[in-house]
């Protein structure tokens, strides 16, 4: 084991999946001065858990006290809104409300406020049913009483990973997509990877694999501590203004296994309604469902009832890696430099950058030559918030192809041709929001599957000889 | 942001209706006609409809949808019609004013009046709560022919239509013009929606139809590799297909209106207009399609022509803002009722017939009541696929100024 060429490196650190837990990672140990390789079993990153969520970035108030969940989620929580300037990462400081719509959620309140306190979220406060429906006057007069917390933002989930991951390759991380890690083998400290795409080494592994994080565990190290429990969650989004009837993240009170049906602003100007928790055996099959829909509109329009005037823009799902434990499942094999990062079932997105440093802490036992990276490349986000300048506001953009969210064929080209370039319409989607907004693609289609031309597969259409 | 930009007559949307409102207008003799037009060329829909029969009320000869937009372009142009593609409205401001988008950035216009005609788009499959998996190659009608006919491409070789309205069976039509052949014809309802179902049946031969179809069911993970529903037996039917057309559930086009100061229409889903064809702010008229769904190309043709007549008089000596009542439809039977506003003046030159559709098949009597009087009675038969069109209310005999509500009495 001494073959060091360039076209057989040894990595540092081997991370693999890139959902937003491994983008963090591959960032974090990148900064930190690794020579990182991140193994994508998909055609593009964000393909698993990370491509379906509600996009909040929490305070981590509800989670439990003392829980590795809940460190991580305050470290991600703290670290996002340090970086997320210089890497033009969008905000919109909604807050939230915790909401109780009958006696028995409303008794329930000051045990949560009392718990967020615990968890260092201080400006947690108690709020009369009066001064909520004053200050969210399209909420359902139904309403008990509730708490906010004025410190949860929304964010973009998929520019926050994207990001990440791409500031890592531009400081020399190695992002290998369609390499899928099969086995493997340590030994004399290094780990030998049978990888669909090519043999990888590296000398330390941190398995990120989200929805297949038991499988890789077994897969490398013979077996896994938990099993993963798929819980696929559905969500309707609203038309964008519809977006004017919540200004806040509107919760609703907790039960043991699930944080329930929250109504969210999203970054992208829209207002969305979900998710639902269902357990299921499938780790790729996320369907819609028409009843579960209906039933999320009407749970949605009994909050706030103006919506039932508003139309419906998407619908999506999602699966949650969960598993048969509460907490995150972070565990390190010393002796065969492994850590697997697993059970990162629903706070993945707020608590990613603190993950990574949890796992950065634990001194892996691997030296990286050089020590942290002194003038880190920081590159820019992709920018595609509804509140914040988007590329079609600036001369030379060569044209509109997506009419309903103003995606411009500049922006396009550029995503096509750049660093981490989407080779598939749900990539392509992801960077820039194209076919995305009410008319899901009637308007634009034709024109993309031009534009696109040569750069997907499969392509959005094969040329009519 | 440079200097302000000016008009006499900005038209947002250069389709059929856009297109022959700015024609008729020049006709009438108004100046400085310009149409903002956001796709790479004018003519909308017809664009890419590359088939028969388009134009012969209007130009008197059957043209494909091509063609048809294309002589629209010809004869709005040798009207003097100023035609700007590759501009995007960005924003409706009050008093005609515009905010524009171009690849060169943005700017204002400022016109003494504009009409809005955008037109209307097809329900997505996310729109209709379908069940499944989200493969690629589910597309709308306009998506496909916009491929086919606009850039050659091919989504997919044996596809299933949702849906049995008119075009439904041009998707059979663009299937076959672009080498891919309908796998099946899915209705979701009891019967064929299309109206004169004998002609487009024609289209039909080959392709198995099923009607009363539930529990639909997109299967596939990259793409789609089947589609399956209960058949009106209450049988499980698979059928392996490698794309979905969704097809028809028109809606207008009104993401401006939401975001503008207008006033929008729940029963349409298109601004809210009075007599004149006028939306909330008088500055603003609206023509075509975007007044609720959906006409064909030949009505909306025609809708422009008195457009234009109302504009170009408002042009010349200004209606402004009249007193007016409102009416909307109290019937969860009757979809809408257009205008949704009745002029109490003499209304002299305004539109004499409301139009409105059924959203379930209804015989009955229509109702308009105002202030506990009935101020128009009329019997219908009627079919979601049918316009029902009756002479406006009367509003000469009411005492006071009340809203009007209209049913049907079954």
């Amino acid at each position: 084991m001494s073959k060091s060429l360039d076209h057989d490196p040894i990595f540092d650190v081997a991370i693999i999946g890139a959902g937003v837990v491994g983008c963090a990672m591959a960032r974090r140990f990148t900064l930190d001065g690794a020579k990182v390789v991140v193994l994508e079993k998909a055609a593009e990153v964000l393909d698993g858990a990370s491509k379906a969520n509600s996009a909040i970035l929490h305070t981590g108030f509800d989670a439990p006290p003392g829980s590795v969940e809940q460190s991580c989620v305050a470290a991600g929580y703290a670290e996002y809104l340090d970086i997320r300037d210089g890497l033009g990462l969008p905000v919109l400081k909604t807050g939230a409300m915790v909401l109780a719509w009958n006696d028995e959620q409303l008794a329930s309140l000051p045990a949560l406020v009392e718990k967020a306190h615990q968890n260092g979220v201080l400006d947690v406060e108690l709020r009369s049913r009066e001064a909520l429906l004053e200050a969210e006057p399209a909420l359902s007069p139904n309403l008990k009483g509730g708490f906010v917390v004025p410190g949860e933002y929304v964010i973009d989930p998929w520019a926050t990973a994207h990001a990440y991951i791409l500031q890592a390759i531009a400081n020399g991380a190695v992002l290998r997509r369609n390499a899928e890690v099969l086995g493997g083998v340590f030994e004399d400290g290094i780990w030998d990877l049978e990888v669909t795409s090519g043999a990888v080494r590296a000398k330390q592994v941190i398995n990120c694999a989200g929805l297949y994080g038991d499988v890789t565990d077994a897969r490398l190290l013979g077996q896994a501590g938990f099993t993963i429990k798929p819980r696929k969650g559905q969500f309707v989004v609203f038309d964008k203004p519809a977006s004017e009837l919540a200004g806040a993240v509107l919760l609703p009170v907790p039960t043991k296994t699930t944080k329930g049906v929250v109504i969210f602003r999203t970054i992208f100007g829209n207002l969305a309604v979900g998710p639902t928790a269902e357990e299921q055996e499938s780790r790729t099959e996320a369907t819609t469902e028409t009843a579960s829909l209906h039933d999320l509109r009407a749970k949605g329009i009994e909050m706030l009832p103006a919506l039932a005037q508003f139309e419906v823009t998407t619908v999506y799902a999602g699966l949650r890696p969960a598993t048969e434990h509460q907490d995150y499942q972070i565990s390190q094999d010393v002796a065969r430099n492994y850590v697997s990062v697993s059970g990162i079932r629903s706070t993945g997105l707020s608590a990613a950058l603190g993950i990574a440093r949890h796992v950065a802490a634990m001194n892996v036992g691997v030296a990286f030559d050089g020590g942290p990276i002194k003038n880190p490349i920081i590159p820019s986000a992709d920018r595609l918030s509804n509140y914040h300048g988007r590329d079609w506001e600036d001369a030379g953009h060569g044209g509109i192809i997506c009419h309903c969210e103003l995606v411009t064929k500049r922006e396009i080209l550029a995503a096509l041709n750049g660093p981490m370039a989407p080779t598939t319409l749900q990539g392509l989607k992801r960077r820039t929001r194209v076919t995305m907004g009410r008319c899901q693609g009637f308007y634009c289609t034709g024109a993309l599957s031009s534009l696109t031309q040569g750069y997907l597969d499969p392509p959005i259409g094969e040329d009519d000889e | 942001m440079s200097d302000v930009l000016n008009c006499n007559v900005a038209i947002v949307g250069g389709g059929t209706a856009g297109l022959a409102l700015a024609t008729a207008l020049r006709a009438q003799g108004v100046a400085d006609v310009v149409v903002l037009e956001r796709d790479v060329e004018a003519g909308g829909v017809p664009r890419h409809c590359g088939h028969y029969p388009f134009g012969i009320r209007e130009l008197g000869r059957a043209f494909k949808g091509p063609d048809y937009a294309r002589a629209l372009v010809r004869n709005a142009k040798a009207a003097g019609v100023e035609i700007r593609s590759g501009v995007t409205v960005t924003a409706l401001h009050p008093n005609a004013r515009l905010g524009l988008n171009t690849a060169e950035g943005n700017v204002e216009l400022q016109a003494n009046r504009v009409a809005l005609c955008t037109g209307v788009r097809e329900s997505s499959r996310a729109q209709r709560f379908l069940s499944g998996t989200r493969p690629q190659g589910v597309l709308t009608t306009g998506a496909l022919q916009a491929m086919v006919y606009l850039n050659g491409k091919r989504p997919f070789k044996r596809p299933v239509i949702l849906g049995s309205e008119l075009v439904s069976f041009s998707a059979i039509m663009t299937c076959r013009h672009g080498g891919m052949r309908a796998a099946a014809m899915i209705e979701e309802g009891p019967r064929v929606t299309v109206r004169n179902f004998m002609r487009p049946y024609a289209a039909l031969k080959g392709v198995p139809l099923f009607t009363g179809a539930r529990d639909l069911r997109i299967h596939g993970h990259r793409e789609v590799e089947a589609i399956s529903f209960t058949n009106r037996r209450g049988v499980t039917e698979m059928i392996e297909t490698d794309g979905v057309i969704i097809s028809g559930q028109f809606r207008p086009e009104a993401a401006l209106l939401h975001a503008s100061h207008l006033d929008v229409d729940a029963g349409t889903g298109g601004p809210v207009i009075d007599q004149y064809g006028r939306a909330t702010d008088p500055s603003y008229f609206v023509t075509g399609n975007l007044l609720r769904p959906v006409e064909t190309s030949g009505w909306c043709w025609r809708e422009a022509g008195e457009t234009a007549r109302r504009m170009a008089r408002d042009l010349s000596d200004p209606i402004g803002r009249v007193p007016f009542v409102c009416q909307r439809s109290v019937d969860p039977a009757l979809r809408f009722v257009l205008p949704q506003r009745i002029a109490l003046t003499d209304a002299a030159g305004a539109m004499t017939q409301m139009q409105m559709r059924v959203s379930e098949p209804v015989s009955g009597h229509l109702v308009a009541m105002a202030a506990g009087n009935t101020v128009m009675s009329q019997f219908i038969d009627s079919r979601p696929e049918r316009r029902i069109l009756t002479p406006m209310v009367s509003l000469s005999r009411l005492g006071q100024a009340q809203d009007v509500e209209v049913k049907i009495l079954r």
